[in-house]
């Protein structure tokens, strides 16, 4: 558990680690399940303050490299530096520890609870056995504003009346609430409308300029152009590519996607 | 105010906005008790109704079992009495289910549960057998029922096996076993509260003991004085600090009603209600059942325990993201279930003045559901409060009194009671399409 003191102040700015080296370096990064080879020597930096947008086709790997990067799958090779130091992820707690925390396509929010409940949701804070709603309210109520998350009539109101950009920004509130340094964001936009992916895009932006790492997935280029700083393009298990973004245009990206860059 | 709309030059979305409010509960962003009102007004036309449906059933019924029934008995002093002792059982058992409603569990065994506990209780204090005091035994009858939920909810949570499976055959097993209890002993299967001694007496006066007039008032200011005062406080420290309250003019009503509620119900219970001598007072099951009510609100709504049990019915996926226990809290809320089901037994146990094996627990656990769905609980998880059950309990307690007084006898009290179930379930669902084709509409 991180401390609960952490809880309501959006991370500041950790200074990257020492010697300009990334927040987050997968080295040499291996993967199967059974005789399928998942993920093969992948690399993948992700600095604090910008934006990396992770691409790559139906079965690249995306998925397996997020998922080892939160713990959910142990990497079979290779080795992961955090803040310079290398670390073994064993779990999704371990990963929060870290300051990792993952947002996924379905949100994983109870549409029964409100807002601030949903936020807290198994890191409630209590005060004398009793739930410290008061304290819980402003602590979410801050990170929102924060964040400008200020759409939400109340942040009392249950999360099935939100829509499904608010969904995405609450999902994403909880995630950096923690004191977390790396977000990873599990295709943001895909279920969203033009004016609620607009409202998800500026919020990743805010989140970089917190200085916050974000690795964001994303089949959707035009997303990944207008936030990412980075690029990096997955292609059958290995990394195609990977640099800033004003290295690639939509075409090279695809074509890495499709073809892993041997006819570029 | 963090609370209200400060719309983000970003998101130019009105519709969007108009569209939630009728989703927010009104208390949330009224700011004045005329917002509250405007509010609450566009949720019950939006199909968010709460409890308002049966506050009105429960209008329904007592104003026509009042002009139909002879002589106007039905509120009569007497019979309001009577119909809340005839209720209890129902409300008891209605909470009892709700902790596995609010799972999106079943417990189908929580009638035979309870009158396996009642038949503990009633046998153990017997003077001429096992002789215990009444402390023990209850606390005995209680402990073996929540062994009953402990293992029940084991089987459910640990094996994975279907919770209406598991509970269906509990239903058999403890009627067998409450049949079992009941010929231990002299008593030809019919052991009694009736007799001398302290402990019949106690166990007798759950349902039928009555408290000193005088001191009813007393309790009942005082009850209503703290929690009065709780609600001022926190709601005022909330307004103070800028957080989500209400407007003060509701905290006031609020505070009104429930003082109202209270001068009411003691006034009624102690207008004196034999017909010869005196039979004045509250009688005990009134404070048991609001204790039960507290207790289970408190802890469903203000502890971690609480919060997980809804989260758990509403998306079970989240809640096991967020490190929550699922197989623990679901366990718990079993044994709670068995715990509390046990209560309602003792209390069945003493409105019938002991036990026998007419008890038709099959019967009351439906009746129990039955209950909490009139009163506004979800089966399908995550929505209902304990107060549903409470309320739902007093309709089909009021159905089945006032169908007595008419001289109908059992099979139209099942009729009407199914008809209402019906009605309940129909205003459940018809609100739900409402609720999502509405949020279709926006996505």
């Amino acid at each position: 558990m991180i401390d609960e003191k952490g809880a309501g102040g959006v991370a500041e700015a950790a200074p990257a680690a020492a010697m300009g080296r990334a927040l987050l370096e997968v080295r040499g990064l291996d993967k199967h399940f059974g005789a399928v080879q998942a993920l093969t020597g992948v690399d993948l930096d992700l600095p604090a303050g910008q934006v990396t947008g992770l691409c790559g086709d139906n079965g690249a790997g995306k998925t397996v490299l997020t998922k080892c990067i939160a713990g959910i799958h142990q990497p079979d090779g290779g080795q992961i530096y955090w803040e310079g130091r290398p670390v073994h992820i064993r779990g999704p707690r371990d990963a929060s520890h870290l300051g990792i925390e993952t947002v996924y396509q379905d949100l994983a929010l109870a549409d029964n609870l409100d807002i601030v409940q949903n936020m807290f949701l198994g890191r409630e804070r209590i005060w004398l056995g009793l739930l410290d709603e008061d304290g819980m309210e402003r602590a979410a109520s801050e990170t929102l504003a924060r964040l400008r998350v200020t759409t939400v009539r109340s942040i009392r109101q249950p999360v099935a009346s939100l829509s499904g950009g608010q969904r995405q920004s609450v999902a994403v509130a909880k995630a950096v609430m923690w004191n977390s340094k790396l977000v990873i964001l599990d295709e943001p936009t895909a279920a969203l409308g033009v004016v609620q992916t607009r409202m998800v895009l500026d919020l990743v932006k805010r989140l970089r300029d917190r200085g916050l790492a974000v690795l964001i997935i994303s089949h959707n280029l035009n997303d990944v152009f207008e936030v990412a700083d980075r690029i990096a393009v997955l292609y059958l298990g290995r990394m195609a590519a990977q640099d800033r973004v004003s290295a690639f245009d939509r075409q090279s990206v695809v074509e890495l996607m499709t073809t892993g860059g041997r006819a570029a | 105010m963090t609370t209200e709309t400060e719309l983000d030059a970003a998101q130019p979305d009105p519709t969007e906005a108009a569209e939630a409010a009728m989703d927010v509960p009104p208390e949330l962003v009224a700011g004045s008790l005329r917002e509250y009102l405007r509010g609450w007004a566009a949720r019950v036309r939006g199909g968010q109704s709460g409890v308002l449906p049966v506050i009105a059933g429960l209008a329904v019924i007592i104003v026509v079992f009042q002009v139909i029934s002879p002589n106007h008995i039905f509120l009569s002093a007497g019979n309001i009495v009577n119909l809340f002792q005839q209720s209890a059982v129902f409300m008891v058992l209605a909470m009892a289910v709700s902790f596995a409603l609010l799972l999106g569990e079943i417990d189908l065994s929580v009638g035979y549960v309870g009158a396996v506990g009642g038949v503990i209780a009633v046998q153990l204090v017997q003077p001429t057998t096992t002789h215990w005091p009444w402390w023990a035994a209850i606390a005995a009858a209680l402990l073996a029922c929540a062994l009953i939920g402990a293992a029940q909810g084991t089987l459910i949570t640990r094996l994975g096996l279907p919770s209406f499976i598991v509970t269906l055959a509990g239903l058999l097993v403890f009627n067998g076993v409450m049949l079992i209890l009941l010929l231990l002993g002299p008593f030809s299967g019919y052991p009694s509260l009736a007799g001398q001694g302290t402990n019949l007496w106690v166990l007798y006066q759950l349902m039928w003991g009555t408290i000193d007039p005088i001191l009813s008032w007393i309790l009942m200011f005082a009850i209503v004085a703290v929690l009065g005062a709780v609600i001022a406080i926190r709601e005022a420290s909330r307004r103070r600090s800028g957080l989500t309250a209400p407007p003060v003019s509701l905290t006031i009503i609020k505070i009104a009603l429930m003082a109202a509620v209270g001068i009411t119900v003691v006034g009624i219970c102690n207008i004196n209600r034999a017909n010869s001598g005196t039979i004045a007072g509250v009688p005990w099951v009134v404070p048991i059942v609001l204790g039960i009510l507290g207790l289970w609100t408190l802890l469903l709504e203000y502890t971690r325990y609480g919060r997980y049990v809804y989260a758990i019915g509403g998306n079970p996926e989240a809640a096991r993201r967020a490190g929550i226990d699922l197989s623990g809290i679901r366990t718990i809320a079993f044994v709670l279930c068995g715990l509390t089901a046990g209560i309602g037994g003792l209390l069945y146990a003493s409105y019938l003045g002991g036990m026998s094996n007419n008890v038709n627990g099959g019967q009351l656990v439906l009746y129990a559901v039955a209950a909490a769905v009139i009163g506004g609980t979800s089966l399908f998880g995550g929505r209902g409060r304990m107060m549903h059950g409470v309320l739902g309990g007093i309709v089909i307690g009021g159905i089945y009194n006032g169908l007595y007084l008419l001289g109908l006898d059992v099979k139209w009290q099942f009729i009407v009671t199914g008809f209402v179930l019906i009605v309940a379930v129909t205003i459940d669902a018809v609100s739900r399409r409402g609720a999502v084709s509405f949020r279709a509409i926006r996505s």
